[in-house]
């Protein structure tokens, strides 16, 4: 059997509210805060970017695992915002990290579900015996235009997960995928900000891909709701996961650890991945979790976990989620959140 | 920085990669072929740790074109466990808290873009361990 053998996860250290957006788009704070569930979100820094999540919740997994990296035998990085149009992220990445050369590597995009796309393919390379280890990441910086509603959650951060054999600390138990052709999000070769169907964004996309993957792997494995302890979803805001969830039959307190979206945002590829990662850093043995991500375009993979006993050991071997999202954090104006993410025009 | 060269550092900028020299025992950082202080040319790889302390330290107010957005910023000479020394940005901190002394952690950042269509130069900045949280 085949599952996790390392994980690790980077948030940015900077923040800005909901309430400094919504000032300076004349809207009110308090509807965001209660209409999609939002305090504030991480911004990156102007030197981060998905390479350097990528390498930071990478190292962390690598140590986590206590494998030595030039057994990683792919690694793959799922995210819409990869910091070359030409020019992989992984290769950098696995360069920083001691992996390689003897490594199949490569760019993954499908929105916001990059991401467990990476850790799906790392898990069916390492289940063919193809390769010993394995590793996917999701992780972004991610696009929302000024004065849109995707501009008070579009945040940074992100996962990486190594998949193995042996010395397991979670077992993957089940996995299902679920797509269609929904055009609910989307961002064109060469425009800066991806575009979205507004209410489209919802019922026909988000909840029709989380419901259904979630409900067939639900039926494959026969298991119900309340054999999970924890439980995590995509958070493209509050509100969408706490619903689907809810309609799935989850209750609050099992959604309670990985819903990070209220302080971290949606780092989009990164989502539901360091939701995972907050809940591996408290799950105990024997455990079970419930993962579903959805990217749009659109579709969902969804994940069935059990932590083993190695987990809890392996758990302080790197920086934990809610340390980041608790710990040291600067919050910036609009004006500086403006500059970081590259909204203003300067002359060369 | 022209491609070339930044390949060619990127043991050094990209995984800390430093040499022991087997017959003084000093650590050099970049690695070299023969030792500055004793002429060995011997030497045993090593990677340096993800930690170090802020020897010296100043503050750029004006900065070179790659670096105008960052303004101001610190940037320090660190010395790593290991004895390397080797001269850091330092970040997510406000750059007039830092000085000799200070305890870093060492993360992977962006260093510098080539203006808008070059490569993108990635290796370590210094990160102070309680950043902003014990500044306040």
């Amino acid at each position: 059997m085949a599952g996790i053998v390392g994980y690790g996860a980077f948030i940015p250290r900077k923040r800005i509210t909901a309430e400094e957006i919504a000032r300076q788009w004349g809207k009110d704070p308090e509807t965001i805060r209660k209409g999609l569930l939002l305090e504030e979100k991480s911004v990156p820094g102007i030197d981060e970017d998905t390479i350097t999540i990528s390498v930071e919740a990478g190292a962390d997994a690598i140590s986590r695992a206590g494998i030595d990296p030039s057994k990683i035998g792919a690694l793959y990085i799922g995210s819409e915002s990869h910091p070359y149009a030409v020019k992989p992220s992984g290769t950098i990445v696995i360069d920083a990290l001691g992996i390689g050369p003897e490594v199949h590597v490569a760019d993954f995009e499908f929105a916001c579900k990059a991401g467990s796309e990476a850790m799906f393919v790392s898990l069916g390379l390492v289940e063919s015996g193809r390769v010993e280890y394995a590793m996917g990441i999701g992780a972004d910086t991610s696009q929302g235009a000024a004065n849109d509603a995707l501009e008070f959650s579009a945040s940074a951060g992100g996962a990486a997960f190594i998949f193995g054999k042996e010395n397991l600390l979670v077992d993957v138990l089940e996995t299902y995928s679920f797509t269609s052709d929904t055009p609910d999000f989307w961002r064109r070769e060469g425009q800066f900000y991806p575009r979205h169907g507004g209410r489209f964004t919802g019922e026909p996309a988000y909840f029709k891909h989380v419901l259904g993957a979630s409900r067939a792997i639900l039926e494959k494995t026969g298991l119900k709701p309340s054999d999970f302890r924890h439980a995590v979803f995509h958070m493209p805001n509050g509100k969408f996961p706490q619903q689907a969830g809810k309609k799935l039959g989850f209750t609050e307190k099992q959604m309670e650890v990985g819903w990070i979206v209220p302080t971290m945002g949606n780092t989009y590829s990164g989502s539901s991945p360091t939701g995972l990662a907050a809940i591996l850093d408290i799950a105990e043995p024997d455990d079970l979790i419930f993962m579903t991500s959805f990217g749009s375009g659109a579709g969902s993979d969804s994940f069935v976990f059990k932590a083993t006993e190695l987990l809890p050991e392996r758990q302080d071997l790197g920086r934990t989620v809610r340390s980041m999202l608790d710990g040291p954090k600067h919050y910036v104006t609009y004006g500086q959140y403006a500059k970081l993410r590259d909204k203003i025009i300067v002359n060369e | 920085m022209p491609s070339p060269r930044y390949w060619r550092e990127v043991p050094s900028r990209l995984r800390l990669e430093a040499a022991r020299c087997s017959g003084c025992g000093k650590v050099n950082y970049p690695a070299r072929p023969i030792c500055p202080k004793c002429h060995s040319k011997e030497s045993e790889k090593l990677t340096l740790s993800k930690t170090a302390k802020i020897i010296t330290s100043t503050v750029i107010h004006i900065a070179p074109d790659d670096f105008l957005f960052e303004a101001p910023y610190a940037i320090a000479i660190v010395e790593t466990p290991e004895g390397a020394r080797f001269m850091s940005q330092v970040v997510d901190c406000d750059p007039s808290s830092v000085g000799p002394g200070m305890d870093v952690s060492l993360e992977f950042r962006l260093i510098r873009k080539e203006a808008r269509s070059g490569i993108l130069c990635y290796g370590f900045k210094a990160v102070p361990t309680n950043s902003w949280e014990a500044q306040k």
